[in-house]
């Protein structure tokens, strides 16, 4: 039996050597089966870290025995191993769907690439998650990304490849700053640990080339995240990207992002420095315009991807809401949210993704009418829907519960009306679909199909299911945020 | 057999109606089978609330937790006479309104009417949790499901006209209830600490004047259902549903969830003392004043009979609303009373009009002119029910108000008093004059003998004119149930 250190290496270690395995396996099927186990397993792996730390204490393994600051070292506390899980799991999930849907929207003789990246994306985020080192996040940060520009390019769409280079130029000015940040900090403590940089800073916080490396590494990470005004990268890429492609980046990428702007801010500058700056007033002006912005604009889409991607923006914008109240109770929410967003718009993306396998298109347009003749489907979408908006018995729900609840406790009571008018515009915009799906005539007859195949419908309903299921019974997910939002805040459990 | 625990009953009053809807599904292809499904399950519901009830009145709480969903607020069932009477009266009308549209449903030839008993059972499961919500976020959440259960019942016809009114009808309720009434609901919560409802309220002493007033307002305003101006717009528009959706969701049970919210809140979260000295409670009550004349005045320049009996009842919810408002037990016990008067008078009157649509496809009272002698029970009953409306004798209208009235004189309202005088008068001009019209008025078109409608349509309406008269005649048990109410206040 592994000890629980080499399972924290195992963590980045397998999927980075099976991607090339992959890749040798030339039939789609076995690719996709491989990839499928390898991300099982690295939940598994995930889940036992998370209950380690929850039950014994946050742990440090030191790569190759060298001892940091010179070696690269991974911890792991209970925030990034609630992340970790997150990741994986939401990885595992969608690659059940994976299969036929990339069978009909991927070319045969670039599916074993597909999956390659997948891993190799897997590998990028799991490390951002879980290293300790500043440049090592970069690193980590530079293979997620690379190798989502590449699944998304795989789209069927042509413009699915603008879209890719899109992202790629903003997404490389992103990482770019993030590493002008982290040298900025190398040139100031001389070490790139970040435990490290940390107790240095306390020394030295209040230089100017701090406050810069301070700003550089939130805008980096801004754009990775797609906080507003830096998201016009993600409705293009989620909207041309493979069906499962969207599911699993929006499941994942941004919240391993928002991790990194947690991680940096709490733990690597500390909380008073940078709620001394006017990170708060930012944070909370953004936040509240991708709110409503993004929410506004998702009602005009005709392309349901495109409407899912805004409607992200928006959600995004609660997360840093969250953060942006600078309370515990608010780091949670937004923790809390990291969650229950993944599961949501997880399972929406799923959703679409059914809608395309049979019909071949997530335009609304040619949509209209044919959620009748997908039943299970389209009560998926509208179970989904309501969790975006945020109805009762739904994890939608409970966030923006926790939300309200930790804004009006310091009084903010204008953020409070922010969230609540997201849920009347979410109102506007998931119902617009659902009536278009379902009340609208059809607007060619000649297409009638059947149900989504079982083996899509099951991990859908898995995800919407955990929606409700999460919704009611929130001891996991509050609990755990709780814990996590404690151990940001304080340092101790 | 063993009888089950209280606690077991309540969680069935919510089971049963969603059990049935299951069963309503599998028998979709056999009508017959499906409506005689519908049928056993309202019985069985029924039974089972007044087993319910047969404990209740003696004295027994039950109480049962379903969730926790955040640490110390629970979603939880509890019983408490008002709720009672709430829920025996959805339960017991949902019986005669399945009764009703068996035949109302296949003489109009409906489509889907399978999604219609469906959504209909998992509105009235929404309508008994309402009724037995333990707490405030209980409450809220079996409110908010209330509302997504009867859009498909809503925009049932699929026209323009019904997609239109479906938007008009999620768009005020949602809102309302997303934005003011969880604010509220979140603000108590920090605030007090617990959202569990007690007698006499649960504000601490000493909460700021201007805090618990805001409350009240986001209050009665988040309750869309209630239908308090300027919120009262989606009541007209769900009118485009089949008639017994109007009927008993939208005559009864939903608009009675809303009313029956705010007298929950005024009674068990606010409490008489901090309603006396409120400011805003007196200026939320003449909001409730202005509503129920002004809905009055536009009832009389609508010609079409639905459209009509809405805004009738959009005035009649701000009578409850009024008299919870008042927080005296005088009002308390009038407003208690009128939710059940209105009930019976009110589905009378939809059932009617229903009836008159499918025996003779007349929408428009203008149309109406000598119907009287075409149908005279339909027309008999309705000269019944819209008496009960207005507060006239012999039916049971005329003790609710009764007791609204005295609330009125022991708060020291005049202006309120008068109020209620008046829509008497205005009640007597738009309503009674539609069978007087029918009586004595000659028919338009000829139509020789009497052409009643459905069977089935007309059981129903006997069952709700009887018992308007009945509770007349006999409203001690009424006044029984709600006063040992008020002894508890």
């Amino acid at each position: 039996m592994a000890t629980i250190e080499q399972l924290a290496i195992f963590q980045i270690t397998i999927p980075l050597i099976v991607a090339p395995l992959v890749f040798l396996l030339k039939n789609g099927n076995r690719a996709w089966f491989l990839t499928l186990v390898t991300s099982v397993a690295m939940m598994w792996v995930a889940s036992q870290l998370l209950v380690h730390v929850l039950s014994v204490g946050e742990f440090v393994t030191q790569i190759g025995g060298w001892a940091a600051p010179w070696g690269i070292e991974y911890r792991v506390d209970t925030v990034n191993a609630f992340v970790l899980l997150i990741v994986s799991g939401m990885s595992s999930i969608v690659l059940m769907f994976a299969r036929q849907s990339v069978n009909q929207e991927i070319e045969s003789n670039k599916r074993s690439l597909f999956y390659t990246s997948w891993l190799l994306c897997l590998t990028g985020l799991l490390g951002v998650t879980i290293t300790g080192d500043a440049f090592n996040v970069f690193v980590f940060l530079e293979i997620s990304s690379l190798s989502s520009y590449v699944l998304i390019a795989m789209g069927r769409d042509r413009r699915a490849l603008t879209s890719s280079f899109q992202y790629l130029v903003m997404g490389t000015i992103g990482a770019t700053f993030i590493l002008i940040g982290i040298g900025f900090l190398f040139i100031v403590t001389g070490t790139l640990n970040m435990a490290d940089i940390s107790e240095r800073l306390s020394d030295t916080s209040q230089t100017r080339t701090v406050r810069t490396a301070f700003a550089f590494i939130i805008v980096g990470i801004g754009l990775k995240l797609a906080m507003f005004p830096l998201h016009l990268w993600l409705p293009n890429a989620y909207a041309y990207a493979p069906s499962v492609a969207s599911a699993f980046l929006a499941a994942t990428a941004t919240k391993v992002a928002l991790y990194m702007l947690l991680r940096f801010i709490y733990t690597v500058f500390g909380f008073e420095f940078s709620f001394d700056l006017p990170l708060s007033e930012t944070l909370v002006i953004l936040s509240s315009a991708a709110i409503l912005v993004g929410s506004v604009v998702a009602i005009f889409q005709d392309n349901l991807k495109r409407l899912l991607a805004y409607s992200s923006v928006a959600q995004i914008g609660y997360m840093l809401l969250g953060v942006s109240l600078a309370t515990q109770a608010g780091l949670s929410a937004a923790l809390l949210h990291v969650f229950n967003h993944a599961v949501i718009k997880g399972g929406l993306f799923l959703v679409l993704g059914c809608f395309v396998f049979r019909f071949g298109t997530a335009s609304l347009k040619l949509l209209s009418g044919k959620g009748t003749q997908m039943p299970w489907t389209f009560a998926a979408f509208i179970a989904g829907g309501l969790s975006l908006i945020g109805v009762p018995l739904t994890t939608g729900f409970v966030s923006k519960w926790q939300l309200v609840t930790a804004a009006l406790d310091i009084g903010w009571w204008p953020v409070a009306l922010v969230v609540l008018a997201g849920s009347i515009l979410a109102i506007v915009y998931v119902w617009r679909a659902v009536e278009v799906l379902y009340f609208r005539p059809v607007s060619d007859d000649s297409q009638i199909v059947k149900e989504a195949p079982l083996e899509l419908l099951l991990p859908t309903w898995l995800l919407i299911g955990a929606n409700i299921y999460f919704g009611i019974n929130t001891e996991l997910s509050i609990g755990v945020a709780d814990v996590a939002a404690h151990w940001l805040m304080t340092g101790t459990r | 057999m063993k009888i089950p625990a209280s606690e077991v009953l309540l969680l069935l009053a919510l089971i049963i109606p969603v059990v049935g809807s299951f069963f309503i599904f599998l028998c979709r292809k056999f009508p017959n089978v499906r409506e005689g499904i519908t049928l056993i399950t309202g019985i069985a519901l029924f039974a089972n609330v007044s087993l319910i009830a047969s404990r209740v009145f003696t004295g027994e709480r039950p109480e049962f937790v379903l969730a926790e969903p955040f640490s110390g607020f629970t979603l939880s069932l509890a019983v408490e006479p008002l709720g009672m009477l709430f829920a025996l009266l959805a339960s017991f009308l949902w019986i005669i309104t399945s009764i009703y549209a068996i035949g109302y449903m296949r003489g109009h030839g409906e489509d889907n009417q399978t999604r219609f008993y469906i959504f209909f059972a998992c509105s009235i499961a929404s309508v008994m949790g309402v009724a037995f919500a333990g707490d405030l976020l209980t409450l809220f959440v079996f409110y908010e499901i209330l509302t997504l259960m009867t859009y498909p019942l809503v925009t049932h016809s699929g026209t323009a006209e019904a997609r239109r009114s479906g938007r008009v009808y999620l768009g005020i309720l949602i809102s309302t209830s997303m934005v003011f009434f969880l604010l509220a609901v979140v603000w108590t919560a920090l605030e007090v600490g617990t959202l569990a409802f007690s007698i006499g309220g649960i504000y601490p002493e000493g909460t700021e004047p201007w805090v618990l007033g805001l409350l009240l307002a986001l209050f009665v305003f988040g309750i869309g259902k209630a239908a308090i101006m300027p919120f009262h717009r989606w009541l007209p528009a769900a009118m485009v549903a089949p008639t017994p959706v109007s009927a008993l969701l939208h005559a009864v049970a939903v608009v009675k969830a809303g009313v029956f919210s705010i007298l929950k809140i005024c009674i068990y979260i606010f409490g008489a003392s901090s309603l006396h000295n409120l400011a805003v409670a007196e200026w939320l009550s003449l909001l409730a004043g202005f509503t129920i004349i002004a809905a009055s005045i536009v009832a009389m320049g609508k010609d079409n009979l639905k459209a009509r009996l809405a805004y009738s009842t959009i005035s009649q919810l701000s009578y409850v609303t009024l008299g919870a408002l008042l927080g005296n037990s005088a009002a308390w016990t009038g407003a208690s009373m009128h939710m059940v008067a209105h009930a019976f008078g009110k589905i009378t009157l939809f059932f009617c009009a229903g009836a008159i649509l499918v025996a003779h496809h007349k929408k428009n009272v203008s149309e109406l002119d000598g119907l009287g002698r075409v149908m005279p029970f339909t027309m008999g009953a309705f000269f019944i029910g819209s008496l009960s409306i207005a507060g006239l004798p012999p039916t049971a209208g005329m003790w609710s108000k009764w007791y609204l009235v005295l609330g009125t004189v022991d708060a020291g309202e005049l202006i309120l008093l008068n109020v209620l005088l008046l829509s008497t008068l205005l009640n007597v001009y738009y309503l009674v004059s539609i069978p007087i019209r029918g009586f004595f008025k000659p028919l338009r078109t000829p139509v020789s003998g009497i052409k009643e409608a459905p069977l089935p349509c007309l059981i129903a309406i006997g069952v709700t004119t009887t018992i308007t008269v009945g509770l007349f005649i006999y409203p001690e048990h009424l006044f029984q149930a709600v006063s040992g109410l008020v002894t508890t206040w």
